[in-house]
């Protein structure tokens, strides 16, 4: 799992010079918790940029 | 009684439409004009291309909802338009051809006081050889650009799914199928989705998954990319693509021009002027995007299509079509009231209007073959511009013609874009992003063209359950429900 994503890259292929996320990262992502926290704080930004935009 | 006579039911031409029906109330009259019979919530379309929706899902008959605004439906295609009348009728009037089932090509004059022109694109498959014909797609790629075609799009990749289970090895090839293609984000979409799918039927392993865009670089998606604020870092756009790319194992091929598909096989030209070819078992490739081919009479009978239309077929606004090469470009050629130049009754807004030109920096191969993404009129925008357009005329009809209109120009609205990368409750993600300004304003804000305050994106289940939750509340925006004026645009 920790190196998983690193496998995909493929030496001075396309993907060579790009950052790849580790498996924190990764876990973040899906996280219940960390996400509603991120949801209530991109609907804050979001609603900004509406609020903006009319 | 004034009649605002409305062209197209999509995203502008309804958020126009009901708004304007809204405000103008019984004593005027809003006709729509659309030859659809179901309005459509298209970015849900990517979900049903993979199974995860089902038609009537992302789709509701329009009829009853206009009923209940009071709107005047009329379930045709424009044909033309004839804004000074003709010899025998003094008011404008637009020619148009019912699709109503029993009605089929009878054609009517409808006659207007102010008209809003939202037709949306041509899906121009006819302008890649093998993608299409002036008849729509072709027989070896598929499209998510309607829900019927996303309807096919997941049988073909269900019949994929089912090979690969047998032990067959599968490609797929999403992407751009022309050079000058926009919309490049819903292909992202689909391609993510696909991967996620893929990983949920236990068959990743037997798949290889390749995009290929116009884009010159992964993650410009035709705003020219954008610079986000990240872990103290103002970072572009195409680190956090190629990230993604690089995370979900998916190759890419950039900066090509799909000429021609076959059966199995697309052939390309890259902007270094090589050419290239590419296999698939799968394809989904978004065509370019066209106006529908409206045309337009002087009294006479003269044609003026070019007076009202760019050559691309759509309609002229107050931008400014003469900015010249991209060095000379400014934020303020966009346009800000969506106002026709030469007949001030006449608006258009969505993608039926003709921008001043690309966001992002145009290319073309040594060859001469432009390959440069056309700009994107995202949801956010059209609604918006549909609205400022509305309310333009709507204070003309009711406050006389020399109120002043509304503006809602690109450069100086954002955008908050959600790109879906898989479906599901606890195990979905998706790109959140916001933009601001929509075209980078280099005088502003020197650098990247856009306010880093308000241009964020990051990708996680937060961002699903945001999309999933836009998805329930455009759909009770656009039937009319209770609150529906709440819900921004």
């Amino acid at each position: 799992m920790s190196k998983k994503v690193e496998h995909n890259i493929k030496a001075y292929g396309n993907n060579f010079t790009t950052m790849t996320p580790g498996p924190f990262a990764i876990k973040l992502r899906t996280c219940k918790i960390w996400q509603f926290i991120r949801f209530i704080i991109i609907n804050i930004k979001m609603l900004v940029v509406v609020r903006k935009s009319h | 009684m004034a009649r605002l006579v409305v062209l197209g039911g999509g995203v502008s031409g309804h958020t126009a439409a009901t708004f304007a029906a809204k405000w103008l109330g019984s004593a005027h009259e809003v006709v729509v004009v659309t030859p659809n019979s179901k309005w459509n919530w298209i970015p849900s379309n990517i979900w049903v291309g993979v199974g995860e929706m089902s038609k009537e899902e992302v789709t509701f008959d329009l009829a009853p909802v206009y009923a209940k605004a009071g709107i005047n439906y009329k379930q045709a295609k424009a044909v033309s338009i004839n804004p000074e009348g003709s010899d025998l009728v003094n008011k404008p009037f637009v020619t148009i051809e019912y699709t109503l089932a029993g009605r089929e090509g009878m054609t009517e004059n409808v006659e207007y006081d102010y008209l809003i022109n939202a037709t949306g694109p041509k899906l121009n498959f006819g302008a890649t050889e093998g993608l299409g014909d002036a008849n729509g797609l072709g027989e070896f790629t598929v499209s998510v650009c309607t829900a019927d075609h996303a309807v096919h799009a997941n049988e073909e990749f269900q019949k994929c799914i089912q090979k690969m289970k047998k032990g067959e090895r599968q490609k797929f090839l999403i992407g751009t199928g022309h050079g000058l293609c926009t919309c490049q984000g819903a292909a992202f979409e689909y391609i993510f989705n696909i991967e996620h799918e893929l990983n949920k039927a236990g068959v990743r392993d037997m798949a290889d998954l390749k995009w290929i865009s116009n884009e010159s670089f992964l993650g410009d998606f035709g705003v020219g990319g954008l610079h986000m604020k990240s872990m103290g870092f103002a970072v572009s756009s195409k680190i956090f693509a190629e990230s993604l790319f690089t995370e979900r194992n998916v190759d890419w091929i950039i900066g090509a021009h799909v000429n021609k598909v076959e059966k199995g096989k697309v052939s390309y030209e890259l902007l270094d002027g090589s050419m290239g070819e590419e296999e698939f078992d799968f394809s989904m490739l978004i065509p370019p995007f066209a106006g529908v081919g409206l045309k337009a009479y002087a009294k006479d009978g003269t044609d003026i299509t070019a007076t009202v239309f760019a050559p691309n077929g759509f309609m002229k606004v107050d931008a400014k079509y003469d900015a010249g090469t991209y060095e000379n470009w400014k934020a303020s050629d966009w346009p800000k009231t969506y106002q026709n130049p030469t007949y001030s009754n006449m608006f258009a807004c969505g993608i039926a209007f003709a921008p001043p030109h690309p966001i992002s920096k145009p290319m073309s191969s040594p060859n001469g073959t432009p390959i440069t993404p056309t700009p994107p009129r995202t949801g956010m925008p059209s609604g918006i511009i549909g609205k400022a357009v509305a309310h333009s005329i709507c204070d003309r009809i009711l406050q006389g013609e020399n109120a002043p209109l509304h503006e809602a120009s690109m450069a100086h609205m954002g955008a908050a874009c959600v790109a879906s990368a898989g479906k599901g409750i606890f195990d979905g993600t998706a790109a959140a992003m916001t933009i601001y300004p929509v075209v980078p304003d280099f005088e502003k804000y020197p650098g990247t063209g856009r306010d880093t305050d308000y241009t964020f994106g990051e990708i996680g289940l937060a961002g699903h359950w945001i999309k999933h939750i836009l998805h329930h509340l455009f759909i009770w925006k656009a039937k009319l429900k209770a609150g529906w004026t709440l819900i921004p645009e």
